[in-house]
């Protein structure tokens, strides 16, 4: 039963295919990426709705509000509100923009988050586009969003704008440096860039109960705080959105955009989001393997997704409680703290593994980590002067 | 029909002759480096196009030159486009036909 | 391999890789060069040759272009006239590709149909890079660095005495 449960989507997309048995191969691989890619698209673009509700319940919880609660029971029915208000909305393109560059950037920004939606594994066999080189593919893929909403920032001919692009890239095209080498200390124990075969590098049970997950080797829960840190800079979250800081430069690469369009801005945001914590949860989170042996009955894609939505919680929490950077501070991490991290955990990783997995590379891997981040940064906190902190009022 | 390796040659030097023609007839000199690059882009489809119709079973060399192209053109790209700017902030301008000076 | 497909990438782009030459706005031709080059990722994915085409992505699209978007952000002048193309390139291009064709057309060895082959898996790349080319892909990594720090180098603003 736990098995067919399991498949059920599977065998569900399998019954579908088999009234095309005779048809020409071509026809048949067609209708088989159609349905992956709509089955994809459907489930996130509701995840999407739901996590632009609970985002600001939540956030309305942390600041002692109610939030929506207005429309429907408890809100439920305000991104549909939404919805409606975005599309009934002028469409406004400023008479000075580059017409075709400004129309073409919501779609540029989209397109990416959503093909790199398609290499993560949701569940056991079912990769929608499983490739040999699927982790490159995501990163390829990503990499174009940089040109997108440089688009964006040029089409709309403003000076805010252009100030957020530039603002953007450069957070974007800094970060992706720590994002692919944290990734990197994976890919060489596995030894493959397939998300499958990384995930299924994560199977059994330690003692029968603690997953061989990466996010328990020292080096992997460096790389994965790592790899999350930089996901929130790519996908533009708080307390990383300089690029649209709403009290600095209005609201970044998306000022001049309204309605519909910067609708899609918005859902390409919350896309690139999941398509990151996905990709954390496959690499570092051991995909859709159940965290306790004993749990193994309940089927796989409801533990990628609840694996999914932890991470989704992080993200809004940390948007809750933490101010905001300032450019020159993002910029700094990246290139003084991250990047030598992020070699580090390669490093680690080399240890533990030729320390054939055991106790001892544990332990030496984890002493390389903390020494290089107690050195690092003792080595920025140097020449900072900080007066003794009082209090005026609080004592 | 499947495409044969001519179609391939065909369309990479009709690639190349876009990317000369870029390079020799325009005058802004990053207009001359897409150039250059489509050009280098062509022959590197070239590499990849061989290797895939060679026959028998075979060592992945073309793959490794287009590997290592693609990253020779990066470093190529990045210290022209360097030279750019450190020529436009010499001279404030991009036109390749004002730079006519061997005096910095 | 499929001669629809060959054909619609092609068409795209040559396009792409004409209007990056012909336009006269920087900006779009920047743009344009992007599309052209994933249509040549398009093409070694036609070829068998996945990684070389998401190593084409991730490098043209995602390094080069906003490399050359941002030079001309940083060496854009007011009122400067960008001229077309002149002739004498147009011809020249013509007799370039006119030459080459001709001399594809004539070679009957070049007529080959792809033989059936074992899919080149990324594994076996890395092990080809690792063990055959280990050499080549050391001076590529002094190659990028020395890239890397004479392009910091140039662009640096120099102390002015």
């Amino acid at each position: 039963m736990s098995e067919f449960l399991d498949q059920i989507f599977v065998i569900g997309k399998r019954r579908a295919l088999s009234p095309l048995a005779g048809m020409p191969d071509w026809l048949q691989q067609i209708v088989s990426s159609l349905i992956s890619i709509s089955a994809v698209l459907v489930l996130f673009l509701s995840l999407f709705a739901m996590m632009s509700l609970l985002e600001r319940k939540i956030l309305a919880r942390i600041q002692n509000r109610y939030g929506p609660n207005r429309v429907g029971p408890f809100g439920l029915l305000q991104p549909l509100a939404d919805g409606i208000k975005m599309l009934i909305k002028e469409d406004i393109v400023p008479i000075r923009a580059d017409k075709v560059v400004h129309f073409l950037a919501p779609i540029m920004v989209a397109a990416p988050a959503i093909l790199a939606l398609g290499v993560i594994p949701y569940g056991r066999n079912m990769t929608p586009f499983a490739i040999d080189g699927g982790i490159l593919f995501f990163f390829a893929v990503g990499s174009a969003t940089e040109l997108a909403v440089f688009m964006a920032g040029w089409g709309s001919n403003n000076k805010f704008s252009m100030l957020g692009a530039m603002r953007a890239i450069a957070q974007m095209v800094s970060y992706e440096l720590p994002l692919l080498i944290t990734v990197l200390p994976v890919v060489m124990i596995v030894g493959s860039l397939s998300p499958d075969a990384i995930v299924a590098a994560q199977s059994g049970y330690k003692l029968g109960f603690i997953p061989h997950w990466f996010v328990l080797k020292p080096w992997g829960a460096a790389a994965f705080l790592l790899f999350f840190i930089s996901g929130l800079v790519e996908s533009n979250r708080t307390p990383f959105d300089v690029p649209e800081g709403e009290s600095e430069i209005v609201a970044g690469h998306m000022t001049e955009y309204s309605g519909f369009k910067y609708a899609t801005f918005f859902m390409a945001e919350y896309f690139g989001m999941f398509a990151i914590s996905g990709l954390a949860v496959t690499l570092f989170l051991g995909g859709w393997q159940a965290p306790i042996s004993w749990l193994t009955f309940i089927p796989s894609y409801v533990w990628f997704f609840a694996k999914l939505g932890v991470l989704l919680f992080v993200f809004i929490w940390i948007r809750g409680t933490l101010p905001r950077t300032r450019v020159d501070q993002v910029m700094n991490f990246a290139w003084k703290f991250m990047l030598p991290m992020a070699f580090t955990c390669v490093l680690a990783a080399a240890v533990w593994h030729y320390a054939a997995h055991g106790i001892s590379g544990w332990l030496a891997s984890f002493a390389i980590i903390a020494v290089v981040y107690v050195l690092l940064s003792r080595l920025l906190g140097a020449h900072k002067r900080f007066a003794t902190r009082t209090y005026r009022f609080a004592e | 029909m499947t495409p044969t390796l001519q179609l391939f040659l065909v369309f990479s030097s009709a690639l190349f002759s876009i990317g000369l023609l870029a390079a020799l007839s325009r005058r802004h000199a990053i207009f001359i480096l897409i150039g250059i690059e489509m050009m280098l882009a062509a022959a590197n489809l070239n590499f990849v196009a061989f290797w895939r119709f060679a026959p028998g079973p075979h060592e992945p060399t073309g793959v490794m030159v287009a590997i290592f192209s693609i990253a020779i053109a990066a470093a190529e790209a990045g210290v022209g486009l360097a030279l750019v700017i450190a020529v436009y902030r010499h001279i404030r301008t991009t036109n390749v036909d004002q730079l006519d000076q061997l005096k910095g | 391999m499929n001669s629809v497909a060959f054909i619609a990438i092609a068409v795209v782009t040559l396009g792409a890789a004409l209007a990056a030459a012909l336009l006269r706005k920087l900006i779009h031709a920047a743009l344009v060069l992007a599309v052209a080059f994933i249509g040549l990722a398009a093409f070694y994915f036609l070829l068998g040759a996945e990684f070389v085409g998401l190593v084409q992505i991730f490098v043209y699209v995602g390094a080069v272009a906003i490399l050359i978007v941002f030079t001309i952000l940083l060496t854009r002048r007011e009122g400067e006239t960008i001229r077309g193309p002149n002739w004498s390139g147009v011809i020249i291009a013509t007799a370039v590709f006119s030459g080459l064709a001709w001399a594809v057309y004539k070679t009957p060895s070049l007529a080959a149909v792809a033989p059936t082959f074992e899919a080149l898996t990324v594994k076996r790349i890395g092990e080809t890079l690792m063990t055959d080319y280990i050499w080549p892909l050391l001076c590529i990594g002094l190659l990028l660095t020395a890239a890397l720090v004479g392009a910091l180098v140039l662009v640096m603003e120099g102390k002015r005495e």
